[in-house]
């Protein structure tokens, strides 16, 4: 009788187990994928420590959801008091150069070094020039931004806003932060800027 | 100029606009003919033999083969394992991913030094591959035609696909990436490269988690998962994932479950 007793008193502890799966948290998973990665050149483990916004975007992304309104207007809030407007007021700089910045793939992985000068890699997800026609669709087609826009101050301010930290308008835009994250400088921002809103440019052609 | 009737000038604006479309198309079909002829030959075949000798060799400190290596199926049987992993193994308490269970066995049967063996495990471009590639290319051959079946029916097997997916969207870094950035939508494209929706979309998941080891084309050497998982994570501006890690191990885990059913179809070949 005893022995039955604590038999089934094994059999509801294995099931309680087996029934009990707990999945692991957001922070046991950091924990162990903190511990899966290493320093490697320029790409360091620390680039794993989430700001406010990736975590928040990254929960809203696995649930299928959209951010909370009010938290969206907050961390959008957030980015846009990070944009500098550069301190000549002069936004627009030499679109032949900002092309070659579109075009240009590298910056800040393992494999480059803290001498390489970044690109923008605008190509990988925009259409702009239409000349090239290997451009990706993650993001809108820019083909034609200027001109289609004109270059007003509020158009002007937008844009370097959106290069400097697309989160600005957009909490959860794939967009990387180019100014905020210190991946173009302020000189290749103006180049970007002038590629997308000089009359002469060949996305506006 | 009576000649030009509103026909042909929207006929004509109609031309121009699709130019850039056509020229796309045309760019896109070329690399599809391209994968298509690439068909014909797969260098990989070669990397399979040598796979295979180096599975039989008596090799390492202890003078044994990997004949008596236990990749989940009993020790010694290596067809159809690798369609089954990522999964629990009981002797180390843990899930492991093919390439990390081959080390293991390195380790514990022939003897070689764990660090030393996953120092170096991706070949260089154009470069003879390594030890881990080959036998990769050796065992994924064995499971041809064998459809994928990652367990979960253990609890760490359970956990592992749940943290994967967690990783999967974890957005993070200088860029603010994740994997979703890129294989979380569908119909997105990188410059020309067509990007699987992992996540959501069961056919991409199969032909990612089929086709992979692969020999490729362009960097003329065979690539293994581990190896395809470290060069996105390269792109995503991460920094780099420890060699059959536990989160490598989780993300395949997380790939394979959503490939379950589909016939494995590696080593193929890529551009």
């Amino acid at each position: 009788m005893e022995r039955k007793i604590a038999l089934g008193l094994v059999a509801a502890a294995v099931l309680v187990g087996c029934a009990t799966y707990v999945a692991p948290t957001r922070e046991e998973t950091m924990q162990v994928v903190k511990g899966s990665f290493r320093d490697r050149g320029i790409a360091k483990v620390d680039r794993l420590n989430q700001s406010e916004t990736q975590v928040a975007c990254s929960e809203a992304a696995q649930n299928g959801k959209d951010l909370p309104k009010d938290v969206s207007a907050r961390l959008e809030k957030q980015a846009l008091a990070t944009v500098k407007h550069p301190a000549d007021g002069v936004y627009l700089g030499d679109f032949k150069e900002g092309e070659r910045i579109a075009q240009r793939g590298v910056g800040l992985q393992w494999s480059d070094n803290d001498k390489t000068v970044a690109g923008g890699n605008c190509y990988a997800c925009h259409q702009l020039s239409s000349q090239e026609i290997a451009f990706g669709n993650i993001g809108p087609s820019l083909k034609g931004y200027g001109r289609l826009r004109g270059n007003s101050k509020e158009v002007v301010s937008y844009t370097w806003g959106k290069l400097w930290n697309s989160h600005a308008t957009n909490a959860c835009s794939q967009m990387p932060r180019y100014g905020d994250a210190n991946i173009l400088t302020m000189t290749q921002l103006k180049d970007v800027m002038a590629l997308l809103l000089d009359p002469n440019s060949p996305v506006n052609k | 100029m009576k000649g030009i009737t509103p026909a042909v000038l929207v006929g004509t604006a109609l031309a121009l606009w699709c130019t850039a479309s056509l020229a796309q198309k045309d760019t896109a079909d070329a690399i599809a003919r391209y994968r298509q002829l690439l068909q014909d030959g797969n260098p990989a075949e070669l990397v399979v033999a040598r796979g295979e000798a180096l599975w039989k060799e008596k090799r390492g400190p202890k003078n044994t083969s990997l004949e008596q290596c236990d990749l989940g199926l009993g020790a010694g049987v290596v067809k159809g394992a690798y369609a089954q992993m990522p999964r629990y193994f009981a002797d180390t308490d843990r899930v492991m991913d093919y390439e990390g269970r081959v080390v293991h066995c390195m380790v514990t049967l022939q003897g070689f030094d764990q660090a030393a063996v996953s120092k170096s495990p991706y070949s260089g471009t154009g470069q003879r591959q390594t030890d881990i590639e080959a036998l990769a290319a050796y065992g994924v051959e064995q499971s041809r035609g064998v459809p994928v079946r990652i367990s979960q029916a253990h609890p760490m097997e359970k956990a592992a696909y749940d943290r994967g997916k967690q990783l999967f969207y974890m957005r993070a870094g200088p860029y603010d990436f994740s994997c979703a950035s890129c294989h979380g939508i569908t119909g997105q494209r990188i410059r020309l490269q067509d990007l699987p929706n992992i996540a959501n979309v069961k056919e991409d998941a199969q032909r990612a988690f089929t086709t992979w080891p692969a020999y490729r084309v362009s960097q003329g050497t065979l690539r293994s998962m581990q190896w395809r998982l470290n060069d996105c994570f390269r792109q995503q501006r991460w920094p780099e994932p420890v060699f059959a890690s536990q989160a490598t191990v989780d993300l395949i885990t997380f790939l394979g479950v959503n490939a379950n059913g589909a016939k494995m179809d590696s080593p193929s070949i890529k551009r």
